[in-house]
């Protein structure tokens, strides 16, 4: 049942491994954004926020609830989620970053959602039929996270002294993080040629455009591609992942068995 | 409640042969069972106890967010996450809703911020006590929900329509609230032992702060009697108080906790319980600011506040940019 829709040719370790990666993404970044819950510059924006984290968890649980399923070890979502370690984790370096002040959120947000965006159209198309449900199902959400990251930055790009100078300055500082939402390995090869990803290169031209589209009404100007980091698709994280981590599964370690 | 010890103004309810003309066609209105909207004439002292009485109740709303939100990271499943941020992205909804009835009465949202900023403004003692496990969660939305709730439904018919139908919005949420609450305890009791012995812990904490949020006995006060001439509030505290006592300690028994009251029984002639006094001093101290979190959570939405000035500011530069261009393009 759990297989039956795959062709017998794709490697389900690598389905697995693609399906963690985007799970984890969504998780990572949900715990982040809900990290302001109570804190935002306005209540609008709490709400906001919210409704953000909402749908990243929402998410979360569908595509790590998948990847329970297809790596057929009788793991759901929670266990996914709450029992793994930093070296199991998938998610890009970019989601894990700090949240920094309400202007370096935007921006994560902002260049996290254009690719979100692209990568989630494309996977409407899926040659697997569960990932193309689940895409389609979360492609709205995620088009409104961008329209609403987007205008945001816009606004407060082309705002006062100040906004301009903390958007600017956040954008350069999470500039070096968003090289390894391109970069693909032999994982997703081996997914793109059976036509059930996207290549991660291939998303590059869009994600460009939509970004430089918002910089230039913003008023902001892009950083040089320089030195990018990356990691954390292969499990190497930098240091705030543990942080992350020891909160989230708190719980679920310290009460080993127990039913919430 | 959410709105404690909310002070009117006068020193004692007039009749109606006492009142001008147009205080007196307030008045039968109001005990007709009319509603009054934000355009009619109304008295100083009512616009002014609404005032009040809705800007803490936002206030608490708000407030409200920091300890239920001190878990959202830390919740045991994804599920469970997801029932908490909802629930407290509700309470900020709440907020919005009441800080906009209020504003229908001549405040803006800036000066209700202000005033809970210095102090002047309260919100209600309940949210100054800390969230400790992961039970506290549960039992914030079974106890304090449930508590908010025994005041709010009768504010469905208080005489201020904005504020009335702000409730009638309200209250579905908070009904909800309480019992996903009452559900993550049901839960927790009927796992390993340590999971019933943590919410053991958090009703014992818990309880007496929850009686505590309606408020000291109000019977002979001016403030209660002439708002509930006013019709914006309907019951004495310590009918509510009795009330919740009444509804909540059958649920207690049934989760199998023990609540932490040695007066505590059932009166077969009152047809209600006997419980045992709150510790007054205590409550008047948390409303003094000498509470467990008075000072972190005011800091807290104070720091919010200032911090967020940059972000409030360059939206406004960024609307007068735009007006300006578009008056240009014209
Ligand atoms: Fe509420
Ligand atoms: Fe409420
Ligand atoms: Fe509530």
């Amino acid at each position: 049942m759990a297989t039956a829709t795959l062709e017998p040719d794709v490697d389900q370790s690598a389905l697995f491994e693609f399906l963690l990666r985007i799970g984890d993404n969504a998780l990572i970044l949900g715990h982040r954004v809900s990290e302001w819950c109570g804190h935002a510059p306005a209540l609008e924006e709490d709400i906001a926020l919210a409704n953000t984290a909402l749908d990243l968890i929402g998410q979360t649980q569908l595509w790590l609830g998948l990847a329970g399923e297809v790596e057929g070890e009788g793991r759901s979502a929670d266990n996914l989620a709450y029992l793994r370690d930093g070296f199991e984790f998938r998610n890009i370096l970019l989601v894990e970053r700090p949240n920094g002040d309400y202007g370096k959120t935007l921006m994560r947000q902002f260049l996290f959602d254009a690719w979100h965006y692209l990568l989630l159209k494309a996977l409407k198309g899926s040659a697997e039929k569960r990932i193309a449900d689940i895409a389609e199902k979360t492609f709205k959400e995620v088009s409104y996270h961008l329209n609403r990251s987007r205008d945001l930055v816009i606004r407060l790009g082309d705002g006062s002294a100040e906004s301009h100078r903390r958007m600017q300055e956040a954008l350069d500082d999470l500039w070096p993080y968003t090289g390894e939402m391109f970069v693909g390995d032999t994982i997703d090869a081996a997914l793109a040629g059976a036509g059930i990803i996207p290549a991660p290169q291939s998303l590059k031209i869009g994600w460009d455009e939509i970004v430089a589209d918002a910089l230039s009404e913003s008023t902001l100007v892009k950083p040089a591609d320089g030195y990018m980091h990356k990691g954390g698709r292969r499990g190497v994280h930098t240091e705030h992942l543990g942080y992350i981590l020891s909160e989230l599964q708190f719980l679920q370690r310290a009460y080993p068995g127990a039913v919430w | 409640m959410y709105a404690q010890m909310v002070k009117t103004d006068g020193t004692r309810v007039r009749s109606l042969d006492e009142m001008e003309p147009h205080e007196r066609a307030f008045q039968e209105r109001v005990d007709a069972g009319q509603k009054i909207e934000p355009k009619e004439w109304m008295p100083d002292g009512y616009r002014k106890t609404l005032v009040r009485q809705i800007s803490q109740h936002a206030h608490s709303e708000i407030v409200g967010q920091l300890p239920e939100g001190n878990w959202i990271s830390r919740a045991p499943t994804l599920e469970r996450k997801a029932i908490l941020l909802a629930k407290v992205q509700d309470e900020a909804g709440h907020g919005l809703y009441l800080y906009c009835a209020a504003e229908t009465l001549g405040i803006s949202r800036d000066e209700m911020y202000e005033q809970l900023h210095s102090g002047k403004a309260k919100y209600s003692s309940i949210f100054n006590y800390p969230t400790l496990t992961w039970a506290d969660i549960g039992a914030i939305g079974w106890l304090v929900d449930g508590a908010a709730i025994m005041n709010q439904v009768p504010l469905q018919r208080c005489s201020y329509g904005p504020y009335a139908r702000a409730m009638v919005r309200i209250c579905k949420e908070e009904s909800f609230h309480q019992r996903q609450g009452f559900d993550a305890l049901m839960r927790m009791v009927k796992g390993i032992p340590a999971q019933k012995a943590m919410v053991q812990d958090a009703l014992n904490r818990w309880w007496w702060p929850s009686l505590m949020m309606f408020g000291p006995s109000d019977d002979a006060s001016v403030h209660s009697v002439q708002s509930m001439a006013w019709k914006i509030k309907q019951n004495s505290n310590d009918e509510l108080r009795q009330k919740f006592v009444d509804q909540t300690v059958p649920q207690a028994e049934y989760l199998g906790l023990t609540v932490p009251d040695p007066d505590l029984k059932w009166n077969e002639e009152k047809g209600g319980y006997d419980f045992g006094e709150p510790d007054w001093e205590e409550f008047f101290n948390v409303i003094a600011g000498n509470g467990p979190c008075n000072a972190e959570r005011l800091n807290a939405r104070k720091q919010a506040w200032d911090d967020g000035a940059w972000f409030r500011d360059g939206l406004t530069a960024h609307a007068q940019k735009t007006a300006a261009h578009s008056v240009a393009a014209e």
